[in-house]
């Protein structure tokens, strides 16, 4: 066994002190949400849970509709993720495997909504939910974002990887499109929809700006919402509202270390794309 | 193929027509099947994306009520009154001061995280997830958590400033740091991404390059000087433009942290187009400050098509 170089030493202690640099907002989170309110906005005190008080995270339930708002930010980060799953895949193999007349203008068409702003879009949607009456409903909160050109282009490259003569055999034992569709091409491109589902859930439990706009009743907030409407509120218990970000983050923070790969391999791909 | 050919063997005006029409009904047969695999896409894409550009575009050529419907045509008079309003010019220059502030910053930073985790160390793994780990995390949490640190009294920041003697600052509270403040707060929630992009930047550069420079008697900063950074520019340049936009669509920070102010030193692009249509009910002139918005990201998209593509042909 080598013993460790002094160019490994110091590139250790750099990593742990970039780490815990990196860490601390996520460190004060943590620790605030663990002491009693009378020591939460008194540094150290709320550095070092020395009052260790994880009571917090029983309050947090009792005086915020908490539960109710992970709910909503569950369901409405579902509806998107398997939405985006089932109208990427349909179109994606329209695009991996259906030779038809106009697919460059088709394909035009997707790569174009990859380049408009949302700032841009964002008044007439809002009129539009407003219009349907889904101000307030989990349509109004996902509808917007049941179609996905990334995950589409993300979905048709890994399609182009499966072998044609899957497809000619799967014909010769008589499956129709949709049949192929689902026993053949989506189980081979698991990978694929993994990174797909990963990406999509993230950044739908994230969204802000949108939940803002259609939410109005306190009942059908995201966490997102939530947690920031709490902290405005007059005397703020930045003990509770910490409590609440911590389960706020906790499932990304989960999906970021079950799906490490999975997340980065969509993360690099819709940069490249974008 | 074989059937085609056998098909083929008699050749008749007759046939030929057959064989056209026969086509030609295939050929729609294909696009009928297509189109119902694609049309789930495209009703989201026309309803939600194709269908308001229009109509941002129609609003910004007209005055509102204050109902929020359109109500006088001006053309493009909302424009040229945007250009000589100072309220949207300072958001412009707001917005760009910003970027100016995070870009750079952000960019060292990451890149230094990214060198540090390039190394082939036991352990490194841990590493990498620990600086990947902002990703996770929303603008709206990592706002809220800074709004807690940057407490003027408080705050965590002061406390720590306070232990190493420096005066308390008053972040959030002065026109003067509260960019700084929003510029922080966006940095950090940006690190991951943008390290996760550059370390895969590096790990593409083969390590060929690095051993036979090594031979040369190269090591350490010549090294990332003369290969690095060089074998780099491409991503380095993709992830500052893609920061750059980020930067410029920033609003959910600024919306928990400084709602704009103190005096306006905040009051950002996208927070202006918030307020102008979701507070005061102006959607003409926000959907026209959107469409400015517009054009200069497109404009930044094409400038890094451009020279990315340059780099492509002349290397």
């Amino acid at each position: 066994m080598k013993t460790t170089t002094p160019s490994q030493v110091i590139s250790y202690t750099l990593l742990v002190l970039c780490s815990i640099v990196l860490l601390f907002p996520l460190w004060v989170t943590l620790s605030t949400s663990l002491v009693p309110s009378s020591d939460a906005m008194r540094p150290p005190a709320n550095l070092f849970p020395l009052n260790f008080y994880p009571q917090n995270y029983e309050d947090v339930f009792r005086q915020v509709p908490i539960a109710r708002f992970l709910f909503n930010s569950f369901v409405q980060s579902g509806i998107v993720t398997l939405g985006q799953i089932l109208t990427a895949s349909l179109a994606a193999y329209a695009f991996a495997f259906i030779p038809f007349k106009g697919r460059n203008l088709v394909f035009f068409i997707f790569l174009a909504t990859l380049m408009i702003p949302w700032e841009v879009t964002i008044i007439p949607n809002y009129q539009t939910i407003r219009q349907l009456r889904w101000t307030d409903t989990f349509q109004g909160l996902t509808a917007p974002f049941l179609a996905t050109a990334f995950g589409t282009f993300l979905l048709r490259q890994s399609f182009m990887t499966i072998p044609r003569e899957l497809y000619d055999a799967a014909v010769m034992d008589g499956a129709g499109h949709v049949r192929y569709l689902s026993t053949v091409v989506l189980p081979l491109s698991r990978p694929a929809l993994g990174t797909l589902g990963v990406y999509s859930f993230v950044n739908s439990w994230n969204q802000f700006f949108w939940p803002l706009l259609v939410t109005n009743e306190k009942t059908m907030r995201t966490v997102q919402i939530g947690i920031a409407m709490l902290q405005s509120e007059e005397s703020t218990q930045w003990n509770i509202v910490m409590a609440g970000a911590v389960l706020a983050l906790l499932p990304t923070f989960i999906l970021l270390l079950v799906g490490q790969k999975q997340l980065i391999r969509g993360l690099t791909a819709g940069a490249l794309k974008g | 193929m074989q059937a085609t050919q056998s098909q083929a063997s008699p050749l008749s005006l007759m046939d030929a027509r057959t064989r056209a029409q026969r086509r030609r009904l295939r050929e729609i047969r294909q696009f009928l099947l297509a189109l119902l695999f694609l049309i789930p896409s495209l009703i989201v894409f026309v309803v939600f994306v194709f269908y308001p550009v229009a109509k941002s575009i129609y609003l910004s050529a007209y005055l509102t009520d204050p109902l929020g419907r359109p109500s006088v045509f001006v053309g493009t008079e909302l424009y040229t009154e945007l250009l000589k309003d100072k309220y949207f010019l300072n958001s412009v220059w707001v917005s760009f001061k910003l970027a100016l502030l995070v870009v750079p910053a952000l960019l060292v930073v990451a890149l230094g995280l990214a060198v540090l985790a390039n190394r082939q160390l036991r352990g490194i793994g841990v590493f990498r997830l620990i600086f990947a780990s902002t990703i996770s995390i929303s603008t709206a949490i990592a706002s809220t958590i800074f709004l807690l640190m940057f407490s003027a009294q408080t705050g965590t920041l002061n406390y720590l400033l306070g232990l190493v003697g420096i005066k308390a600052v008053p972040w959030l509270l002065d026109p003067g740091s509260a960019p700084a403040a929003v510029a922080i707060t966006t940095i950090w929630s940006s690190i991951g991404f943008n390290f996760i992009v550059l370390l895969s930047g590096m790990q593409g550069i083969p390590e060929e390059l690095y051993e036979s420079a090594a031979l040369d008697g190269a090591h350490g900063w010549t090294l990332f000087r003369h290969i690095t950074i060089p074998l780099l520019s491409p991503t380095l340049f993709f992830v500052s433009v893609v920061s750059t936009l980020g930067v410029l669509q920033a609003f959910t920070q600024i919306y928990i942290l400084t709602k704009g102010g103190p005096s306006d030193s905040t009051y950002s692009l996208v927070y202006s187009i918030y307020e102008e249509a979701f507070l005061r009910f102006q959607f003409g002139s926000a959907s026209a400050q959107a469409m400015v918005l517009f054009v200069v990201m497109l404009a930044l998209t094409v400038l890094q098509f451009q020279v990315l593509e340059r780099r492509v042909h002349y290397e």
